[in-house]
């Protein structure tokens, strides 16, 4: 029984691993990977949320083979994404270009960080100053007594 | 100010609840195309009509028009078409581009539903389309007289839409042309 829900698990989680398939025949593996860095770079159009290698979609397909096509023509990897951004967009990167426009995009994970860090110093620096300070230097005469009274009423009662 | 500091994180936090609610209404199939304001891609490709000769880029310039990618396995297309019709009958000029898709169903499709187009281009492969960053159908760009794109909407036209918002774009290409 254990074993069998073992299998039915494991096959529900390989669902995910599923991915277009297609045939093509490529001169060499360089060739091959940069067909598949491609083509997990780019969005498909259709379905916003998959790059074109995980696509099933027919726009997705036709989006492959062009690649491929212009793998087989000797075009850099620059050429062949600037090929598709003139067409669909910027839209189609997943890692969008540096421009005024997306440049919050690219800093603003950074920003955040800085910004908390700075804050987190701050504060451990304050904190660390009220200590050393040491907090009984602030107050007036008639408080210093009533702390002390109030010291030794607890030494008496342990 | 210690107070307006301790507000900080609270106004941040109320901050990107406005943004990623507005986020809940964005559409996200409305895509900025990258066409608008380049000239229409050069094709060679051949009319749906038999008989017919090759239609080019070149056909298009002279009127402002609207190019209207369509096919027959487009359940949408079936739904815009008399929309179409009804706005050639009005004198607007709207070529199609046949996406996609099996020359004699089209044939067919034209004969039955009627022929609003001006030109009748052929795609079958898909490469006006790719040119034109076609990733569905319907999809309609407005192409002003001297062949550029200035235009394009996804979808459906339908009479409001049309009424609405593109008829005055058009218009303003139909002015424009006028010398």
């Amino acid at each position: 029984m254990k074993r069998l829900l073992l299998v039915c698990c494991l096959m529900i989680a390989s669902l995910g691993a599923m991915a277009a398939i297609d045939t093509y025949e490529f001169d060499s593996e360089e060739q091959r990977a940069r067909f598949y860095y491609l083509s997990s770079e780019l969005r498909c159009p259709k379905c916003q949320n998959q790059n074109i290698a995980d696509s099933n979609s027919p726009i997705a397909n036709d989006l492959r083979r062009e690649i491929y096509r212009m793998l087989q023509e000797d075009r850099s990897n620059e050429q062949i994404v600037d090929f598709m951004v003139e067409r669909y967009g910027e839209f189609v990167r997943y890692r969008p270009a540096l421009t005024a426009q997306t440049a919050i995009l690219w800093f603003a994970p950074a920003a955040f960080l800085l910004a908390g860090l700075f804050a987190l110093v701050f504060m451990l620096r304050r904190r660390q100053k009220v200590y050393r300070d040491g907090a009984a230097e602030h107050l007036s005469p008639e408080e210093q007594q009533r702390l002390k009274s109030l010291l030794e009423k607890k030494d008496r009662n342990d | 100010m210690k107070r307006a500091l301790l507000m900080l994180p609270l106004a941040l936090f109320l901050l990107m609840l406005v943004f990623l609610f507005r986020g809940l209404y964005l559409d996200n199939e409305d895509l900025p195309s990258a066409l608008v304001g380049k000239r229409f891609p050069a094709f060679t490709l051949p009319s749906v009509e038999a008989g017919q000769p090759p239609v080019t880029e070149q056909d298009l310039l002279g009127q402002p028009s609207l190019v209207n990618v369509w096919a027959t396995w487009c359940v949408a297309c079936w739904v815009e078409h008399p929309v179409l019709n009804k706005l050639a009958a009005e004198g607007v000029v709207i070529h199609g581009v046949n996406y996609k898709d099996d020359t004699e169903a089209a044939r067919k499709w034209l004969r039955d539903l009627h022929d609003p187009y001006d030109l009748n281009i052929s795609d079958p492969e898909g490469l006006l389309g790719l040119d034109l960053g076609v990733y569905g159908a319907p999809e309609t760009f407005f192409v002003d007289a001297n062949g550029v794109i200035r235009y394009k909407f996804i979808g459906v036209i339908d009479e409001r839409t049309w009424e609405n918002d593109l008829a005055a774009r058009y218009q303003a290409l139909v002015d424009e042309a006028q010398p």
